[in-house]
């Protein structure tokens, strides 16, 4: 494993030797005095710490990301490129992101800005300046119109051709194996399983969109880490007839433009997931691995009957996502297992539709996300049924009873009104600061009444 | 006058190069703090025990009440704020002792390390509970005017209602940060992100037990402030100015999101009670309005933030008797603060909560309600003068009500949507009109003063200093705008200096819209005075009459012969070696106010800015989402000294205001704990929460103003933000679709859970 690790910065060599693994770029950028990067809230949730962070896929093309620096601790970056605002003008030639923010006045306080300019110079190489572009920033002064608008006329100028572009074209080998003190970087599995056995309390980490709001904070994590977001094993999607398997290491940003379209239920879910930041970084993996109560993929698992795969010591385990989870942030994944890869059937010919629901539609943890499969016969018989839910247990559940309910009946307003009914009394969420439970209960049972109206009508 | 189009620092935005006061160059052994919290929400502090904290890597001090040599209070109009509690813990996660440490992770770490051992008391931890047990800050405050029970009493309709409006975050993408250095000479000089850099020099200099000669501070630029660095700012400076004190060394502090968020105090959430008498057209006779501010457990600015809202609980709508009670309740939160309209919002929201009610109650269209109780001018009997004994100056915005109906063609959608509300069951539009009249001026008269600091350099460069601070609203830009006007010079000439109190002393807040009212007119006063001195100079040269001469375009000439010009560097080079003084101050009071704060009487403002706003929105009746499909606004700045940073005003504070009634709410646990204390859990408005369709006007004023305001401008900062009550209102007008109820209560904030709440209730009406 190489420990003479650099990354680049801005085009410039950074030595990474006795750098602390679990700072995040961002403290380290202010550390060293490069202040153009923002702190507004050290969690990922705003944007301000907005830098951009070069991707190899499998095909050898590159992509400049829009990553929370804040998240990125120091120990994931050997052998990366990070461009910061402080990279983009030449001298006092702007960038066309900066000027369009200028000539729209897009800027009142300027905190938030340079976060703003990264994520809208990402967006003039990946092609996206729409809303989700800069869903991710938060700014408290402008109203966001003037930002929109820039990031339209951004959208409207002819192709640049310019030296980021240029370094996307330059080749790159794959990230090779790296450590910084504590912090591993393997590139196999069996590299990360070997890693395991020597470190017993070592963490896995995938995106650190999780973990390293803990380590943002300040907060004792683990005394080393095994970094998962290097290994292409773990970055494959394979699509069949029958099932999609994604690699656990897929950025949710990959699941939602590679697989779009084939899974309703991943198109409705994936644009309110969380910000496009949280999105090029989280997994699939890390999702199921933080086992939240309301993480919003694990319903979609359950509505299709997915499995998870998993890797350990003895080998490879394949187990249906029903049991997969016991209590609350416990699954059956022993601590040396990994998560591998998920197995999504195809839907075929379930109708299906996801939905979340919370205080802001856009960038927000849900109150409740729920799931949805049904098929019915011609004569509105429920063949087969799952309704799946996030934020109303301690762990993602289906609603067995009510599918019970449902099913071998024909679906007509006195059932689904049943059904709705049957919902509401299924679950004993919690009242927490995000919504109190009878509005969660509500929830359960309307957006079943919901999707009966919206996709079986 | 060419008009600025751009942010004065906007290079520096965008290039991440504009420093802010927490990225200055370090100075040799900076050191860091950190806050030792309080569990508690209310406590004795029983023993303070700092060993095992001092003595950890790093750590340099640990200070505590007793380390004060001054003055252990920074509470602007009450002294009940310490620093630091000497006895007893006031809300949760005070700060009971600051540590000082070579870094920031060594002082967060031993601030862990310091035992406090403590005696819990029982917490007082909202409105109601204050109420109940008759905890307030101050004696009750009083406007009034007519006879409140007879006219209620002879009103043919009588309601009542009451209506808790939530508290708000500021949010500021920078959090609270200062440095502070004792100079060779032993002077303190700070670098504040305040928005009042005077009181933070006096609040320091008391702490410290120095004069106040002896504190220099100053403010580079904010990362927004928006009313929560006017005081706040305040007990940070002075823990850091403390640390420096005490260790000789330089030392800073910037709050970690959630710590500023625990620490900090908010908007005023509101407990409103109120009775109103109407007759059948909906024109309110009477009204008897009680309104509670939860002050949180000290003073801080709740006074004049209550009386603002008692004297914009009208907002547009005379009301012949009217008496309006406020009292602050003393709780065990954070200290709530000025935010943006200054208790304004929560006063106008209970204003159009009556309105709607009465509308209702009668089945009369709201805005024809509205439209009705509006203060109209040269009626008789006169209808035109607040509750307060002020007229309504220059009242245009029934014509402006009257432009923006036809503009946003509510009429013809309002058709439209009601027909869409018959067909669809489960989804339902609405659509709100709201005007807006905003006081212009502090309530308070004597902060309605302002300096300006002008130098003219021999090579014709000009430094422009005055009291106003920058937190992103475009008063620097705007500065620069009416100096290089004034002098008929072009802004590149011009250098605008960051905000100090050693240039310009005593200034007031930049608050209240009244930044560039103030300072504008104190930098016109000293342009004209440096002018003043030229022009003899330039007379003498040009072979004229000093009163003839013209500064225009970098140029000096006569009026009649403007052919023959002089540079202005010439002039200025003349006037100097003539030996005249190129240095200048200018200063500005507001005319015409009076406030008597006993009688809640007065003129206490020098004008109203009005505006109005239409929303749209559309709302789901299974899961309570709303969406706000369209905004028209129409605001009246005035003749616009820079229409991009009004326009920016304006955009920015209808979006914080949507956010404060929609999406962002403060939740608390049973101990008084801020459970909403990050982004993830405290919700402010994101792009996608802004509608596509956002139409937004300049006002423009049918007659020429009475009053003489910096370039017949007007104050932006505030009034906006509550036009996005048109947002809560359209809200209410959809849920209402949803049955056939007179009364239509809606939380606020309008989370969904509420509004689902809300139909809940309309549909089992």
């Amino acid at each position: 494993m190489n420990t003479n690790t650099s990354f680049l910065l801005n085009g410039h060599a950074v030595d990474l030797a006795g750098a602390d693994p679990t700072q995040s770029l961002l403290r380290w950028l202010k550390s060293r005095q490069q202040h153009g990067t923002k702190e507004g809230c050290g969690d990922g949730d705003c944007g301000a710490c907005t830098v951009a962070m070069i991707e190899t896929d499998a095909a050898g093309r590159s992509h400049y990301r829009a990553v929370n620096s804040c998240l990125l601790p120091m120990g994931a970056l050997p052998g990366r490129e990070i461009v910061t605002v402080e990279g983009l003008a030449e001298g006092e030639r702007l960038h066309p992101a900066q000027q369009m923010m200028i000539d729209g006045a897009g800027s009142q306080c300027g905190y938030c800005t340079p976060g703003f300019v990264m994520s809208l110079f990402v967006g003039t190489h990946d092609g996206d300046l729409s809303d989700h572009c800069i869903e991710g920033n938060l700014c408290r002064c402008t109203g966001y119109r003037p930002i929109r608008d820039a990031a339209k006329r951004l959208a409207a100028l002819p192709i640049i051709e310019d030296r980021f572009g240029a370094t996307l074209q330059q080749p790159r080998t794959a990230l090779s194996s790296a450590r910084v003190g504590d912090f591993h970087n393997p590139t196999t599995v069996a590299e990360a399983l070997a890693l395991k056995q020597q470190h017993h309390d070592a963490i896995w980490i995938a995106g650190a969109t999780d973990l390293g709001v803990n380590l943002s904070r300040g907060q004792t994590v683990a005394p080393s880490f095994i970094a998962l977001d290097r290994i292409a094993e773990l970055q494959r999607i394979e699509i069949g007839d029958d099932a999609a398997r994604i690699g656990a290491g897929v950025s949710l940003s990959r699941i939602e433009h590679e697989l779009a379209g084939q899974f309703p239920l991943l198109d409705d879910m994936l644009p309110w997931f969380a910000a496009k930041q949280i999105k090029n970084r989280a997994t699939f993996g890390g999702s199921l691995g933080s086992a939240s109560p309301i993480g919003d993929l694990a319903p979609i698992l359950l509505a299709l009957g997915g499995d998870v795969h998993l890797a350990g010591p003895n080998g490879l385990r394949d187990l249906p996502i029903d049991g997969y989870f016991l209590d609350y942030r416990k699954t059956q994944r022993h601590p040396d297992e990994l998560i591998v890869a998920v197995t999504l059937p195809k839907p075929h010919d379930l109708v299906t539709a996801s939905y979340k629901i919370a205080k802001r539609q856009t960038d927000d943890i849900s109150i409740v996300a729920a799931s949805y499969a049904i098929r019915l016969d011609g004569e509105r018989r429920v063949q087969h049924v799952r309704l799946a839910y996030g934020g109303i247990a301690v762990i993602p559940k289906r609603a067995v009873s009510t599918e019970a309910l449902l099913l071998g009946q024909v679906l007509g307003d006195a059932l689904v009104e049943r059904a709705r009914a049957a919902l509401v009394e299924e679950f004993t969420p919690l009242s927490d600061h995000r919504a109190d439970a009878g509005y969660r209960r509500a929830l359960a049972g309307n957006l079943f009444v919901k999707f009966v109206a919206e996709k079986l009508a | 006058m060419s008009k600025p189009t751009t942010h004065e620092s906007a290079v520096g935005h965008v290039t991440g190069r504009a420093v802010y006061a927490d990225e200055q160059h370090p100075p040799q052994g900076l050191l860091s703090l950190y806050p030792v919290q309080a569990p508690h929400a209310h406590a004795r502090i029983l023993v303070i025990d700092t060993t095992t904290a001092a003595a950890m890597p790093g750590v340099v001090a640990v200070l505590t009440a007793a380390d004060i040599p001054g003055v252990n209070n920074t509470g602007p109009i009450v002294h009940d704020e310490p620093v630091m509690p000497a006895d007893i813990v006031s809300f949760h996660g005070q700060a009971v002792a600051w540590v000082v440490a070579e870094d920031e992770a060594q002082a967060a770490a031993a601030a862990k390390a310091v035992r406090v051992d403590y005696e819990a008391l029982p917490p007082m931890l909202d409105v109601q509970a204050a109420i109940a047990a008759n905890a307030f800050h101050l004696p009750p405050a009083k406007v009034e005017r007519g006879d409140v029970v007879s006219g209620l009493a002879n009103a043919p309709h009588r309601l009542h209602g009451e209506l808790m409006i939530g508290g708000q975050d500021h949010f500021y993408l920078e959090t609270q940060a200062c440095w502070a250095q004792v100079d060779s000479e032993g002077t303190v000089q700070l670098t504040s992100s305040t928005q009042h850099p005077s009181e933070t020099q006096h609040m320091v200099a008391h702490v410290l037990g120095i004069p106040s000669n002896r504190v220099v501070c100053r403010c580079l630029r904010m990362g927004g402030g928006f009313g929560g660095k006017e005081t706040q700012a305040n007990p940070f400076a002075a823990a850091v100015a403390l640390a420096a004190w005490k260790t000789g060394r330089p030392a800073r502090v910037k709050l970690h999101r959630a710590l500023d968020m625990q620490l900090t105090g908010k908007r005023h959430p509101f407990f409103a009670r109120f009775e109103v008498g109407f007759d059948d057209d909906g024109l309110i006779h009477a009204a008897r309005i009680d309104l509670v501010a939860d002050g949180g457990w000290s003073v801080d600015l709740s006074p004049p933030v209550l009386m603002r809202a008692m004297v914009h609980v009208d907002n547009a709508y005379f009301i012949p008797h009217i008496e309006v009670i406020g009292r602050i309740a003393k709780t065990n939160l954070a200290s709530n603060t000025a935010f943006r309209g200054f208790g304004g919002p929560q006063g106008m929201v209970v204003g159009e909560e009556i309105v709607d009610r009465v509308a209702r109650f009668l089945g009369l269209p709201v805005d024809q309600v509205r439209e009705r109780n509006f203060y109209r001018e040269g009626e008789t009997p006169d209808r035109n003068q607040t509750h307060y004994g002020q007229p309504v100056v220059d009242n245009e915005l029934p014509t402006l009500w009257a432009q923006l109906r036809a503009r946003s063609d509510y009429d013809a959608r309002r058709a439209d949507i009601d027909a869409f509300n018959r067909t669809h069951a489960q989804t339902k539009r609405g659509l709100a009109i709201t005007p807006v009249k905003f006081g212009i001026s502090f309530n308070k008269t004597e902060y309605n003063q302002a300096g300006a600091l002008v130098h003219i350099y021999t090579d014709g460069s000009v430094q422009l200093n005055h009291g106003g601070t920058e937190m992103g609203q475009g008063l620097h830009t705007k500065m620069l705008a009416v100096a290089a006007k004034t002098m008929g010079v072009s802004v590149s000439r011009i250098r605008i200096m960051p905000t100090s109190t050693d240039k310009v002393p005593n200034t007031s807040a930049t608050a209240a819209s009244s930044g560039s009212d103030l300072n504008g007119q104190a930098v016109k006063a000293a342009c004209e005075t440096l002018l003043a001195r030229m022009a003899p100079v330039a007379a003498a040269s040009l072979g004229g009459d000093a009163n003839e001469v013209m500064f225009e375009n970098d140029r000096v000439f006569l009026r009649d012969r403007p052919d023959v010009s002089l540079a202005f560097e010439d002039v200025v080079r003349s006037t100097y070696n003539a030996r005249i003084s190129l240095s200048a101050t200018g200063y500005y009071r507001t005319p015409g106010l009076s406030w008597d704060p006993k009688l809640g009487r007065g003129h206490p403002f020098y004008y109203y800015a009005f505006g109005a706003a239409v929303c749209e929105v559309e709302v789901c009746g299974l899961t309570g989402v709303q969406r706000l499909l369209r905004a028209d606004l129409l605001h009246d700045v005035g003749d616009s000294i820079a229409e991009l940073i009004d326009r920016g005003q304006i955009e920015g504070g209808f979006v914080q205001g949507l956010g404060w009634l929609t999406s962002e709410e403060l939740r608390w646990n049973t101990q008084g704990r801020l459970l909403t204390d990050a982004p993830s859990t405290y919700k402010i408005p994101t792009v996608g929460d802004v509608p596509e369709d956002f139409r937004v006007d300049l006002y423009r004023r049918t007659k020429p103003p009475s009053t003489n305001v910096i370039f017949h401008s007007k104050g932006v900062g505030e009034p906006p933000f509550m036009l996005a009550i048109a947002a809560r209102e359209a809200i209410r007008d959809a849920v209402a679709a949803f049955g056939d109820a007179r009364v239509v209560e809606l939380a606020a904030p309008s989370t969904p859970e509420a509004i689902y709440n809300a139909i809940v209730k309309v549909r089992g009406a």
